[in-house]
């Protein structure tokens, strides 16, 4: 962990109740200025309601918070001003247009009229949204709704953003294009903090990645760190143009240590216990005829990561309450 | 500074899309005008117009006020676009101050559409101006609050409507606008003396036809207490069950 003076975000054992349900539970974790930081949970683990706390929407039952080194357990109006929010549902108002939502919320931290006017039509080109900037919200697209939402966010230049899924319901394209502007900002210096269902999103944005189930904070990790923990396994894959089929006992024979899982025509895949050494592999199937046309090593994504840490977990706590 | 900008800006939005729609401006309007009519309609003898005038503007204030809120807060809640003004760096006593800006002023305008007509039909010269302003804007701010307190107690609209009402209409009839407070049953007495628009009521009286029945200091310091009570606990009521 690193220093908490210079972290964005320093949660220590927050703890919420929503009367006897413990919707998050002694979370504790911390977010270095800069990054871009990962919540992914199944549903219901907990982490708008995180995002709840860490914004001021909702207050924890116990634990404590230090937003870029400012102690505001109990006091987050002094922090707010540094934070930009986009909420799980686009919440701008549906009577003003999309220019008129922009300068709104930019008026709500200070900005002056010159100032925001600018600053919206700057952020209005950058999402794309010129051509819509004098549509009522109403009318909105879901994806141009939730591209306004994020320019909604950052029109005060927060120094750190908090987005709650913010691709969910929107089409691949969209979804791409909001990745796009979200890695730029993160480039640009602003801290990010996200939730997401969507493996391959945190896999492509978040430095590091935290799993959230039922209330409790079961990993925090970089990418990399978390696949090798279930790199306990290498997988290879090798393919040829044809032939490999009748190779099967050839190979088995030739290497009883390793384990062949499947073998085709075309195609083997080899899972072992070790790093596994190729070329006396290839050199048995040239000698056989075969011109081996590529070879893979298959890494686990992060969703086997994902599945294997919550699934544990789940498991773990099912005998735990089965028990007591 | 910036409390001050996000002050005016939410207050102007207000404005722009509740107050200023045509039927709030239409309604500002003939309420007021229907319920001068309805007295004269009512009453066989001529009536004074003064003795009126008091009723009236606090029936408007009233009613213009405490109707508005339902909109500006309890529905800006059901739609979540309430929770940016919650995460915005200003203080909650401002943002709900901005909230309720608006059903004051828009009250506050209700009120002297009956003075204009009045001032056609009757004398009103002897009429204490700086008291009725008073009056009026303290009526104003202490119904906005109630409306507000209602506002934040309910989830829906309409409940917040049904609740207005079950407050409005008894406290119109027991506050002595139009039956003095000594000719009400023994028993109902005591209620009136926990209305705020009984003490607003008679300051309107008070400044129309001199004839109040507290002094003016009185009625302004229960008038005030009214509203910083009245504000205080929709706050707490919102950091209670708002800021979950
Ligand atoms: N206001 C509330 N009152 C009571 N319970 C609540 C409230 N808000 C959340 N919860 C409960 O807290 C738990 C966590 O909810 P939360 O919304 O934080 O989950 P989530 O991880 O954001 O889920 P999703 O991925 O579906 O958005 C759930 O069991 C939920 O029912
Ligand atoms: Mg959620």
């Amino acid at each position: 962990m690193g220093d908490t003076m210079d972290a964005a975000i320093a949660a220590k054992r927050l703890t919420k109740y929503f009367h006897d349900v413990c919707a998050v539970d002694e979370v504790s974790f911390e977010v270095r200025d800069g990054e871009v930081f990962g919540f992914l949970g199944p549903n219901g683990a907990g982490k708008t309601t995180t995002i709840n706390i860490l914004t001021g929407l909702a207050r924890p039952t116990s634990g404590s918070l230090c937003i870029l080194g400012q102690e505001v357990t109990g006091n987050i109006k002094r922090a707010q001003h540094w934070m930009g929010i986009v909420p799980d549902e686009s919440n701008l108002y549906p009577e003003l247009d999309g220019r008129e939502n922009l300068c709104f919320c930019a008026s709500l931290y200070g900005m002056r009229w010159r100032e925001r006017e600018a600053r919206a039509r700057e952020l209005l080109e950058q999402f794309g949204l010129t051509a819509v900037a004098r549509r009522h919200f109403g009318a909105y697209s879901k994806g141009m709704k939730r591209k306004l939402t994020i320019a909604a966010g950052i029109i005060h230049r927060p120094r750190i953003l908090f987005l709650d899924e913010p691709t969910t319901g929107i089409d691949v394209a969209s979804a791409r294009e909001i990745r796009r502007l979200l890695a730029e900002l993160n480039q640009a210096g602003t801290t990010i903090f996200l939730t997401t269902h969507y493996i391959e999103e945190a896999e492509r944005l978040c430095h590091r990645i935290a799993f959230l189930v039922d209330g409790r904070l079961v990993r925090v990790d970089t990418l990399g760190n978390l696949v090798r923990a279930v790199q306990d396994k290498h997988t290879v894959e090798l393919s040829a143009s044809g032939g490999l089929g009748e190779m099967r006992s050839l190979l088995r024979d030739a290497f009883p240590n390793e384990h062949f899982e499947e073998i085709s025509d075309t195609r083997v895949l080899v899972r072992t216990d070790h790093p596994l050494p190729l070329a006396p592999l290839i050199r048995l199937l040239e000698q056989h005829g075969i011109q081996v046309t590529e070879a893979r090593v298959i890494r686990p994504s992060l969703e086997d990561v994902f599945v294997q840490i919550t699934g544990l977990e789940l498991a773990r706590m099912k005998n735990e309450s089965s028990r007591s | 500074m910036t409390g001050w900008i996000a002050y005016y800006s939410i207050l102007r939005k207000d404005m722009r899309s509740y107050y200023l729609k045509p039927p709030n401006i239409s309604w500002g309007l003939i309420f007021p005008l229907a319920w001068t009519l309805m007295f004269f309609v009512r009453s066989e003898t001529d009536v004074d117009v003064r003795t009126l005038l008091p009723g009236v503007m606090a029936l408007s204030i009233l009613f213009g006020t405490t109707s508005m809120l339902a909109v500006t807060v309890t529905f800006e809640k059901r739609g979540r676009s309430f929770e940016r003004l919650l995460l915005a760096p200003i203080s909650l006593e401002l943002l709900m101050w901005a909230k309720t800006s608006g059903a004051v002023f828009f009250g506050a305008v209700n009120a002297f559409v009956p003075v204009v007509l009045a001032a056609f039909l009757a004398d009103l010269s002897g009429v204490i101006w700086w008291q009725l302003v008073l009056a009026v804007i303290l009526v104003a701010v202490s119904s906005a609050f109630l409306g507000l307190l209602i506002a934040v107690c309910v989830k829906e609209v309409f409940e917040a409507q049904t609740f207005s009402n079950f407050f409005r209409f008894p406290m119109v009839f027991l506050c002595g606008l139009f039956f003095p407070i000594d000719q009400l049953p023994g028993l109902l007495q005591p209620l009136a003396y926990l209305l705020p628009l009984t003490y607003g009521a008679d300051l309107l009286h008070e400044a129309v036809q001199s004839s109040g029945r507290f002094p003016v200091a009185v009625n302004l310091a229960a008038l005030v207490t009214f509203c910083v009570l009245l504000f205080w606990v929709s706050l707490h009521r919102i950091r209670q069950s708002w800021i979950g």
